[in-house]
């Protein structure tokens, strides 16, 4: 491995083989993988919010589950990747705190990854491996050289999906 | 009722809001110095505006573990509240107040240390909303707490997401405080809804 590159809360970035891709501390976002493994050329995107057509102020592409898959496509066909050839890995989606009450703002992480398979399955991507849900944080490490996705959390042991 | 955008507040806005965490903070401080019956000082607080990426830098990091204690707000400011402390904080805190302070305990807390900690936020956040309520003459009520203990990164999404709804920033208002032997560093994070925004403003003239 060269570098490992963060990608930040609403964010995302691209990756080619011997290069890693990481988010650090992943609450209710998804963290969402789409790799090439011809190229071994990966993208990352961590997505805070399902739907960006129901928010006014959306300019920041990355930070939906419509908008940022769509970005983060369009990175990766440019330095190289095969749209066609594109697989998906996707962690995180928690729920961080037990609320009583089961509204909208509440379930965000499972809308969240919702929105997330709903984007993926319409671009006809399948999604190879996932680890989302239940109620704790996820470091997410990818490894394009490998295909492998670390998830490490507190108090748990490492996976690799 | 004028709309706002994070992004494009005016300086007069954020005086205002810089205040309100000021008088939140401080009366929250207060509240927490009598209960642990021992002088506690607070420093200015810090009120700023932050991208997402770097928001949890400022906890020490996104992977720091962290006490979180979440509140969901009703009546005529409608939000979240949180407050958080990282976990060396905490278990100084939570030492002081349940007695066990000479014999230090470490690692995971009891039931009876989570409990108390729901309660030291419990207090805290009542402090300052109170004063808030008090400040801007509109009603407030809390949920009951919602804790959490987990990487910052992962707590602080959830009140993140709430100011991904309204912008690509999030405004965080930050207070270390402390006694005399040990440093405690806690931070309050208020997130009214957009709306709410508009009617604490308005309801100081602005």
């Amino acid at each position: 491995m060269n570098e490992m590159i963060k990608v930040g809360m609403a964010d995302l970035n691209v990756c080619v083989s011997p290069d890693a891709l990481t988010t650090l501390g992943l609450g209710s976002c998804v963290g969402t993988v789409l790799y090439d493994p011809y190229r071994r050329i990966a993208g990352m995107v961590h997505i805070m919010l399902p739907d960006s057509t129901k928010i006014l102020n959306n300019e920041n592409k990355a930070k939906f589950a419509d908008t940022g898959i769509d970005a983060l496509i369009s990175r990766m066909v440019a330095i190289g990747a095969d749209r066609k050839s594109l697989i998906a890995k996707i962690a995180g989606g928690a729920q961080m705190f037990a609320f009583s009450n089961n509204n909208d703002m509440m379930r965000i992480g499972d809308r969240n990854v919702e929105a997330t398979k709903l984007k993926l399955t319409q671009l006809g991507i399948s999604i190879k491996a996932e680890d989302t849900g239940d109620n704790y944080g996820r470091t997410i490490e990818f490894y394009p050289e490998t295909g492998i996705l670390l998830i490490k959390s507190v108090g748990k042991e490492k996976k690799t999906l | 009722m004028s709309q706002i955008n994070l992004n494009q507040m005016d300086n007069m806005q954020f005086d205002v809001l810089r205040e309100i965490g000021n008088i939140g903070a401080g009366n929250a401080t207060t509240a927490l110095s009598q209960m642990i019956n021992s002088k506690i000082d607070m420093k200015v607080p810090k009120v700023d505006l932050l991208e997402f990426k770097e928001l949890s830098d400022i906890v020490g990091g996104a992977e720091n573990l962290v006490v979180g204690i979440l509140f969901t707000l009703e009546g005529q400011i409608d939000g979240m509240m949180m407050f958080m402390m990282d976990m060396e904080a905490s278990r100084h805190l939570v030492n002081v107040l349940v007695g066990s302070y000479y014999e230090v305990s470490t690692g995971d807390f009891s039931e009876m240390e989570l409990s108390a900690l729901n309660e030291i936020g419990n207090i805290i956040a009542g402090a300052y909303l109170s004063s808030l309520s008090t400040l801007t003459n509109m009603l407030i009520t809390s949920s009951v707490p919602y804790m959490a203990i987990d990487m910052a990164g992962a707590i602080l999404s959830v009140p993140a997401i709430e100011f991904g709804k309204i912008g690509d920033k999030a405004l965080l208002i930050e207070t270390e405080f402390g006694d005399e032997d040990k440093a405690v560093n806690g931070y309050f994070i208020l997130i009214p809804t957009i709306d709410s925004y508009a009617a604490i403003l308005s309801s100081l003239g602005l």
